[in-house]
């Protein structure tokens, strides 16, 4: 099998290559039909993994391929982990991946409009993009088929550097290059958290093997460590919260949600894979991977769960105020990935994984149906520009409203298992901050029906707001664009309903995922599961049902029935506009404190200390106190003869006399 | 009979005069020239006198060798003290402070 | 594993000849000069790859030795060989003279037999210190290093350059002095210059603590270490981009080598006392010249700040060894961190040499190193824009590239010194990447700013052929260090077991035997 395994990653690697360096040779056609069989490929031979596990006749694989190196005692592998988490991200991954490929033919096709013309650099963007996707894929599944942390840490920075690269792919735009710094700025600090995390694994368990720590673990569960002077912590929260650092950078949590956002500013087609379906889950991944380290700290995982709360509730809220159509559907992936990650603070981890996967699918129809809306509406993405595109763009329209039903949680669709299954666990969940979790989590399901339907009525309803020109031109965008909708359609609406019974509640994840049994709340949901049916009609008398209800009803009244109460609203609660506008002042204060703060400490480190103290007083200063000495010192050289002669016979008479006396 | 001693004197009497010639002098710079000449005079005398009272034939040797550089100095010495005459129209010590740091 | 061949003696002669050879054969004809001291560099090239083929990775001991008589009357003999620590940096000095020649082949009008033999010399000069075990020899050549570069920055170097010239040669002139009062204090303890002999010498703990001192005077000059690094910054930014290239890839390392050879095994007990202050002049390095490097406005001085930065964790790495010797009595960690400043001096000799040849590759066509003058490079330049962010990654860090490795492994062994150890070395992360991708963003990205810029024209072959060696160099060593590390384990491991028995045992009993 190993083989099989080293395809998947190394076929999109090939496809990147080849697209990358001989994208003007290839040509455009060359460049897509590359990468997208390479991905394609990887795409089947991952559900040919995952059907094998299905079936049961496939075993687990844990296996180093070779090693990068061997140093103090501990050896550095790079190897595959490949069990039933592993192949459901990578057939989540390798599918949304080859769905976005098939879509970029279309989106980027009239991609040198983006440029200006003597850009050489826009010459091969087409070629290009695609090198970046495939290159995407293959940093992806190397973090999730690893098999230790210093391959998720290569995984991990990879994704972030492709993210990097093509957030800020219109590199003409100077909200795009400010963008993409931001963003590898702020994954960055999630980094630094990571990579000390790793370290302290490194440390006390001599290995980074996965299967080698989760083995020493439990041994190490009651160490506390010196932190600072006596105050000593439990390793185990220790690692966990400097890992979670790590997952809040990559997962978007607050506080260092701020770049997500902005990094709308990349191709509609990325925003899709990198920043709705896959690397930003890759937290989510990362913490349920880590489910035997985070089960032996509570601590840690009440941690998780208030983070991701937080970024749950109140980046929804946000969501309700943008109105650039992309930005709408990013706020609601961060409030989403919140969800996501309080179901890992409640140990639900197969709960978290299971919207990590229903999310994947519908949410990258979301923003691909948002690029598809783009592409009609010529690359305008302000929603109040928009209205009535239903009749122009009838498959993109049910496309849409089959993501966002999905988004909301309606019963059936594979929304309302996952969240469903989430809020519950948190509401069992003992973890202190369960109950805050909860209520927010609950609220929040309202918050994410409003402003999806906001979007959904605006977009697609009421009245053609649009110029002339622009809707004199407005048509169904190409197969090429609405057919990977239609197919990424099919899961939103029934891989919750197919795969709720083994993922929450089966076998799936037994050995993989690990749980105390303190903490098992699945398990006490499994105890009351009895089918589908079952759980979609416990689910319509629970309250999220009938939040989500009214949130789509009060989206409708205010958007179609009476759209002067949203004006009439923005002007009433002014203040909390201006704070949701403002986004709760996160990137001024970023401007300011850290931005701002350390190009001050940079240039008073520079002038004063590098220029003014060591240079000026030390250096040169030496150099000034030399030349002050023998400016006084020369005076002693008058010129004369006769003055030297005394002064040699001075010093003569003076010798001789300590010579005599001595 | 006179003693070693004496010579010494001498010479040490010499020297002391002609040290004093140096410094003294602030005018001529003929005098100074004379004054080395002088100097050297009595270290030949040091030289002759030590010779004579240890038998040692080399410390005469060393005069010739005195004289002939003394001679070949004096030569320049004046050589010299012609061209800066012709290029600074004076020989005053005073003067003389190209030198000075 | 004794050669017939005296693979260092060529390794250290060749290029010197050769050199003085291109030299004779003057200005008439450059083209000839070009590949002469071509052909004589890549000769020393595939010479010193002899050493890495028949190198026994397993043994701690010297190889390839030489020795001959040279001055009998001061016992200092000819006596040249390496171990897994000083190795890779002959090989990373005779392939980055390679590249420097080449960088120089059209660029330098003025003098080019001259500017070419300067850097033959220069990389004879090198070998012979990294490969000198007589402390005479390696001094000679320690000091005869600074003529070429000082010339080499005196007659090719920007508008300003006679006063960094000078600043370049008092700073390390003035650190290298204490050295040889040192180096002349051990000959009259042991009557012998040989280095092995001193690594053996008794010595109390206040003579290792001057003499530790008087080392590290000209080790953390050369590294260069905060807070005697100004002179970088300003070497840098006059030297001619082959200069600053030779100047970062490898002079630096020779501080970083002498550490390893000369202050560690030579005074351990001095290092584990005054570890402190070598670890705190690193961790400032880290941080605060990463916050320098942020502000600067001139391409050449951000690099050359960000070098000092990186240099940063090759101390870290050396010095953590006593905190973790206290910890624990394993010694995985110490080797960790000593492995990992070899990696990063290795690896920085690729990036830091990518950086500057980039920057000399747009110097050479605007004749500005100010950020402000660029911006929307890419647009004219795509090749060679590619090139560069890959290089500023690896500058940052990026995993897969090699300037990933020797950080990751000298965070991994300060947390096992000390967690706020690592948590300041980890903020490189951060800095690093804040001052490095935000230049990119000004330089590469961004729309075109001037017509200056619209005028570029891309990377020649030439350039291209320079950077992409490079590029595959910081690859291959980022995806698979382990050659790397493997040839440098033996000696590494052989040195933490020196360095944690202290040389003061000895010192009292001999002192105790005296009357």
């Amino acid at each position: 099998m190993e083989n099989v395994y080293l395809t998947i990653v190394l076929a999109p690697l090939l496809g990147s290559i080849i697209a990358g360096f001989f994208g003007g040779r290839i040509g455009r056609a060359g460049a897509h039909w590359v990468t997208i069989l390479g991905v394609g490929l990887s795409c089947l031979l991952s559900l040919y993994v995952v059907v094998g596990f299905v079936r049961g006749t496939l075993r687990v694989f844990d296996g180093p391929v070779y090693t990068w190196m061997v140093s103090g005692g501990i050896q550095f592998e790079i190897g595959f982990l490949v069990d039933k988490l592993t192949a459901l991200m990578m057939a989540v991954v390798t599918f949304v991946s080859l769905m976005v490929h098939i879509y970029t033919i279309g989106y980027m096709a009239d991609d040198e409009h983006n440029w200006p013309k003597e850009s050489l650099a826009g010459k091969n963007g087409y070629q290009r993009f695609f090198s970046y996707i495939s290159l995407f894929t293959f940093s992806m599944l190397m973090l999730v088929m690893s098999n230790n942390f210093l391959q998720l840490f290569f995984g991990w920075e990879a994704v972030g550097l492709v993210s990097y690269l093509l957030i800020g792919f219109w590199s003409v735009r100077e909200s795009a290059i400010f963008a993409n710094l931001k963003a590898f700025l702020v994954n960055r600090v999630g980094d630094f958290g990571f990579i000390l995390g790793i370290a302290a694994v490194a440390m006390y368990f001599q290995s980074l093997d996965y299967r080698e720590v989760f083995a020493a673990a439990p041994q190490l569960a009651n160490v506390q460590i010196p932190i600072w002077g006596d105050t000593h912590w439990s390793l185990m929260t220790v690692i966990c919260v400097l890992l979670f650092i790590g997952a809040m950078g990559k997962s978007a949590q607050v506080p260092l949600h701020v770049w997500l956002p902005d990094s709308m500013e990349g191709p509609t087609p990325i925003s899709a894979l990198i920043h709705a379906a896959t690397m930003v889950t890759a937290g989510i991944f990362m913490v349920a991977r880590m489910s035997p380290l985070y089960e032996l700290s509570e601590t840690a995982l009440s941690f998780v769960m208030i983070i991701g709360a937080t970024t749950a509730f109140f980046m929804g809220l946000i969501g309700l105020v943008q109105n650039d159509i992309k930005r709408v559907v990013a706020y609601s992936t961060l409030s989403q990935l919140g969800y996501m990650i309080t179901a890992l603070g409640a140990s639900a981890y197969a709960a978290g994984i299971f919207h990590l996967m229903t999310h994947a699918f519908f949410k990258a129809l979301l923003f691909l149906a948002a690029g598809s809306v783009i592409i009609a509406m010529h690359h305008d993405q302000d929603i109040r520009n928009m209205g009535g595109l239903r009749k122009y763009l009838p498959i993109t329209w049910i496309t849409f409203l089959l993501g966002s039903l999905a988004l909301i949680g309606f019963p059936g669709f594979s929304g309302f298992f996952s969240k469903d299954a989430i809020i519950e666990a948190v509401h069992l969940s003992q973890v202190s901050g369960a109950g805050y979790a909860s209520v927010l989590l609950t609220l929040g399901v309202f918050i994410t029906a409003l402003y999806s339907f906001r979007l959904y009525f605006l977009v697609f309803h009421g009245r053609e707001r649009m110029d002339e020109h622009t809707r004199h031109h407005l048509h169904e965008t190409p197969a090429v664009v609405w057919v990977p909708l239609a197919l990424l359609a099919v899961p939103s609406v029934v891989i919750g309903w197919l795969t709720v019974e083994a993922v929450l509640f089966g076998d799936w994840f037994k050995d993989v995922i690990m749980v105390a049994p303190h903490h098992d709340v699945l398990a006490q949901m499994g105890a009351g599961y009895h089918g589908q049916v079952g759980f979609v009609l416990h689910g319509l008398m629970a309250p999220p049902f009938w939040l989500a209800m009214g949130g789509l009803a009060l989206a409708w009244y205010i958007y179609m029935m009476k759209p002067v109460i949203a004006g009439y609203l923005m002007v009433r609660f002014g203040v909390l506009y201006r704070i949701l506008d403002g986004k709760y002042g996160f990137d001024q204060l970023n401007m300011a404190l850290f931005a701002g703060g350390s190009r001050g400490l940079g240039k008073l480190f520079w002038k004063t200390g590098d220029q003014k103290i060591i240079d000026g007083t030390l250096i040169n200063g030496s150099a000034h106190g030399v030349g002050w000495i023998a400016e006084r010192l020369r005076c002693i050289q008058t010129g004369y003869l006769y003055h030297y002669a005394i002064a040699m016979i001075l010093g003569l008479v003076v010798l001789l006399t300590v010579f005599v006396t001595f | 009979m006179i003693e070693l001693s004496d010579y010494l004197m001498l010479s040490g009497i010499l020297f002391a005069i002609s040290i004093a010639g140096i410094f003294i002098n602030r005018k001529n710079l003929i005098v100074l020239l004379m004054c080395i000449e002088l100097m050297l005079l009595a270290v030949n005398t040091n030289f002759i006198a030590f010779s004579h009272f240890l038998g040692d034939m080399a410390g005469q040797v060393f005069v010739f060798f005195i004289l002939t550089v003394a001679a070949a100095e004096a030569a320049i010495g004046l050589a010299i003290l012609v061209v800066l005459f012709r290029s600074r129209r004076t020989i005053d010590v005073e003067d003389l402070d190209a030198l000075k740091g | 594993m004794q050669f017939a061949l005296p693979v260092l003696t060529l390794c250290i002669w060749l290029p010197i000849v050769g050199g003085l050879a291109v030299l004779t054969s003057g200005d008439k004809s450059p083209d000839v000069s070009r590949w002469a001291a071509l052909g004589f560099s890549v000769l020393t090239f595939l010479i010193s790859l002899l050493l890495w083929t028949g190198f026994d990775p397993a043994s701690a001991e010297m190889q390839f030795v030489e020795i001959a008589p040279w001055i009998p009357s001061f016992n200092a003999w000819y006596h040249l060989g390496v171990d897994g620590i000083s190795m890779p940096l002959i090989i990373l000095t005779t392939f980055i003279t390679i590249l420097v020649i080449i960088a120089g082949w059209e660029v330098i009008h003025y003098k080019p037999s001259q500017y070419l033999a300067a850097f033959l010399i220069m990389e004879g000069v090198m070998v012979g210190v990294f490969s000198a075990l007589d402390a005479v020899l390696f001094y000679v050549f320690w000091e005869a290093m600074l003529i070429p570069m000082f010339i080499i920055i005196g007659v090719w170097g920007g508008p300003n350059r006679v006063y960094a010239t000078i600043k370049f040669f008092l700073y390390t002139f003035f650190g290298s002095v204490f050295m040889l009062v040192a180096l002349i204090y051990m000959y009259f303890k042991s009557g012998s210059y040989s280095i092995l002999d001193f690594q053996q010498l008794p010595l109390s703990l206040t003579e290792q603590v001057w003499i530790f001192l008087a080392f590290l005077a000209a080790f953390a000059v050369k590294v260069p270490m905060w807070p005697v690094h100004t002179w970088l910054p300003d070497a840098h930014v006059e030297a001619p981009t082959g200069g600053s290239v030779i100047l970062a890839a490898i002079m630096l390392k020779i501080g970083g080598y002498g550490f390893l050879r000369f202050s560690l095994p030579i005074t351990p007990d001095a290092s584990a006392t005054l570890d402190w202050l070598v670890i705190a002049m690193s961790l400032i390095a880290v941080v605060y010249i990463g916050f320098v490097a942020l502000v600067q406005q001139d391409m050449k001085k951000l690099i050359a700040y960000s070098s000092i930065a990186h240099m940063g964790f090759v101390t870290l790495g050396f010095f953590i060894a006593f905190t973790i010797f206290n910890r624990s009595e394993a010694e995985g960690g110490v080797v960790l961190g000593m492995a990992g400043g070899m990696v990063q001096m290795v690896s920085h000799g690729f990036i830091s040499a990518a950086m500057f040849l980039c920057v000399g590759v747009l110097y050479d066509r605007l004749h500005s190193r100010e950020i402000s003058t660029y911006g929307g490079v890419i647009h004219r330049m795509p090749v060679f824009g590619a090139l560069m962010v890959f290089f500023a990654m690896a500058n940052a860090g990026l995993p897969g590239t090699s300037g990933f490795v020797g950080e990751f492994m000298v965070i991994l062994a300060s947390f096992q010194a000390d967690f706020w150890y690592a948590f300041l070395a980890a903020t490189t992360l951060i800095l690093g990447a804040a001052y490095t991708l935000w230049m990119v963003k000004r330089v590469v990205y961004g729309p075109v700013t001037s017509d200056k810029v619209a005028g570029l024209r891309d990377a020649n072959g030439r350039e291209i052929l320079v950077l992409g060696t490079l590029a595959i160099a910081v690859l291959a060593l980022g995806v698979w260090p382990d050659p790397l590390v493997n040839v440098m384990d033996a000696s590494i491991q052989n040195l933490v077991q020196h360095i944690g028995v202290s040389k003061i045992a000895a010192g009292p009993a001999a002192v105790a035997a005296l009357p």
